[in-house]
């Protein structure tokens, strides 16, 4: 009895991460191309609405994320000839399993706001971000298409080299907390704007977000889709629901790696007023209060510069993808691990104090 | 000296700043679409779109069949036969331009020595089969009756220039 509790509680508790999430995903489709259309002094979709909900009638374009949904639902699945149909089917569903399974150990909000509060959280999340590229891969391989093949031979070779930066930004994160927990990790920066590691981590902040840019296979290091060299990479043989699972894991990894910026980064849910403004203090005292809309303000932020970048930069040749995250990025986090370390060891205010 | 320089410009990501500033200014810039069905670009008075053959005020059809159209269509799109009408003046029996070879390159018009075939501000059009983009005379003869005043309007302002 007390199990199965346990067992609906999580459930339960799933559902209220993933539904939003989902929802988040659908309407980050429309940012995107709403704030990519403004930047190319287009204004992006407008013609869908919910014409039947009187307040939202103004509101133009707002329906096109789940206009698109109904579409893809309803289009037919193309199998290509002589592939391995189990595990043409199986990809999508390994892209898309780790990019929420990922979620599971992001804290929204301090005291217990997880689904599992375990103390290796930035492990567990490194090692799921990995396994997405599996997917990537056995899509490839199952599509029986030469320009999906390749697709993964970049993808792969893109993801190994900017894992390590990744992994190296995030030793960092870890020897200035002191912990692999994500909560703990929020709760060692609080005192104020000034003391959240965005300072401290300043080049492995970066790093950080631009692999992460990498990891999501994004512009401009989107050569695993790179349309106009291999028409749409791993997912060219795939169509209708199938794709849009595609999709969906892609920019619930965005998400995801926004999250986690701001989390590690940007002092999560702790306000960038705290310290600056008294809780006590008449009428604006609230803004200095930690919530969770200052982490969703925070995620905001990055999602943004994911699409700013997106709508700025070409995609970068394949020789200077390598040449970035093997001679540039890697030796700027080992030295700044080691910058760190010393600043840990003389226990540097207002950090490491 | 500049190498050093350089070299910590792209370290700083100098040039991508200076990039996603720029984007970040077309944010807010005012945006130029034309919603085509509801709004739509002005349009020239020389605008080259769908043909029509015009007529005389008093109804008579102005083409006199010399063919010089036919002769300087480049895309080889018109074809005319010829034969004398009752009262003995020379008239086409047949005056076809087909619209999947036009170019829309208006020398028809030009080459005209009594301004009959014309280019219309028509350009939205379309046919469900072939015959639809086959302009027959009597389409040709239709279409410029009914925007003969449009037509002659736009005619009498490019007057000066011809």
């Amino acid at each position: 009895m007390e199990t199965l509790f346990y067992l609906i509680l999580t459930v339960i508790k799933i559902l209220v991460i993933v539904v939003p999430l989902l929802m988040c995903v659908a309407y980050l489709t429309y940012a995107e191309r709403k704030i990519i259309g403004y930047m190319q002094v287009r204004i992006g979709p407008n013609r869908v609405n919910f014409s039947a909900i009187p307040g939202l009638r103004r509101l133009r374009g707002l329906g096109q994320p789940i206009a698109d949904a109904f579409k893809l639902m309803f289009k037919e699945i193309i199998f290509p000839t002589n592939t391995d149909l189990f595990l043409f089917f199986i990809a999508p569903m390994l892209v898309m399993a780790p990019a929420l399974a990922a979620w599971a150990v992001v804290p929204f909000y301090e005291g217990g706001w997880v689904l599992a509060d375990i103390n290796a959280g930035l492990l567990y999340i490194l090692a799921m971000t990995s396994v997405g590229v599996y997917g990537i891969l056995i899509a490839g391989w199952a599509s029986n298409s030469k320009y999906a093949l390749l697709s993964t031979l970049r993808s792969a070779a893109q993801i190994i080299s900017y894992e390590i930066a990744m992994g190296f930004a995030l030793v960092g994160v870890l020897m200035a907390a002191g912990s692999l927990n994500l909560s703990d990790i929020v709760a060692a920066q609080k005192g104020s704007l000034l003391h959240w590691y965005w300072l401290p981590l300043l080049p492995l902040l970066f790093i950080y977000f631009i692999s992460g840019l990498a990891e999501t296979n994004r512009a401009p290091f989107d050569l695993a889709e790179g349309e106009s060299e291999i028409v749409a990479g791993f997912h060219v043989e795939y169509s209708g629901m199938l794709f849009a699972v595609f999709f969906l894991a892609e920019y619930a990894n965005m998400i995801l790696i926004s999250t986690l910026s701001a989390v590690m980064f940007l002092g999560g849910w702790l306000s960038p007023f705290e310290g600056i403004i008294s809780e006590e203090t008449w009428l604006i005292g609230f803004l200095a209060e930690s919530s969770f809309l200052w982490l969703a303000m925070k995620v905001a932020l990055f999602l943004f510069v994911f699409l700013w970048v997106r709508a700025t930069f070409p995609r970068y040749r394949y020789d200077q993808l390598m040449r970035l995250g093997w001679k540039v990025f890697i030796p700027i986090t080992l030295v700044w691990i080691v910058v760190l370390g010393v600043a840990i060891l003389a226990k540097m205010p207002p950090w490491f104090a | 000296m500049k190498a050093v320089k350089d070299y910590i410009k792209r370290l700083f990501l100098w040039e991508l700043f200076k990039g996603l500033k720029l984007t970040g200014r077309y944010l807010f810039e005012r945006k130029i679409t034309v919603q085509y069905p509801d709004e739509s670009t002005p349009q020239s008075h020389r605008f080259r779109g769908r043909h029509a053959l015009r007529c005389y005020p008093n109804g008579e059809e102005r083409c006199i069949a010399c063919k010089l159209c036919e002769a300087v269509c480049p895309a080889l799109a018109i074809t005319i036969d010829v034969a004398p009408r009752a009262d003995g003046t020379r008239r086409t029996t047949r005056y076809d331009i087909d619209l999947t070879k036009c170019i829309f390159c208006g020398f028809c018009e030009e080459s005209c020595p009594v301004d009959s075939i014309v280019e219309t501000r028509v350009f939205e059009y379309c046919g469900e089969q072939r015959a639809d983009l086959l302009m027959t005379k009597q389409k040709l003869l239709a279409a410029g009756e009914l925007l003969e005043k449009q037509l002659a309007a736009d005619r009498a302002l490019d007057r000066a220039y011809r």
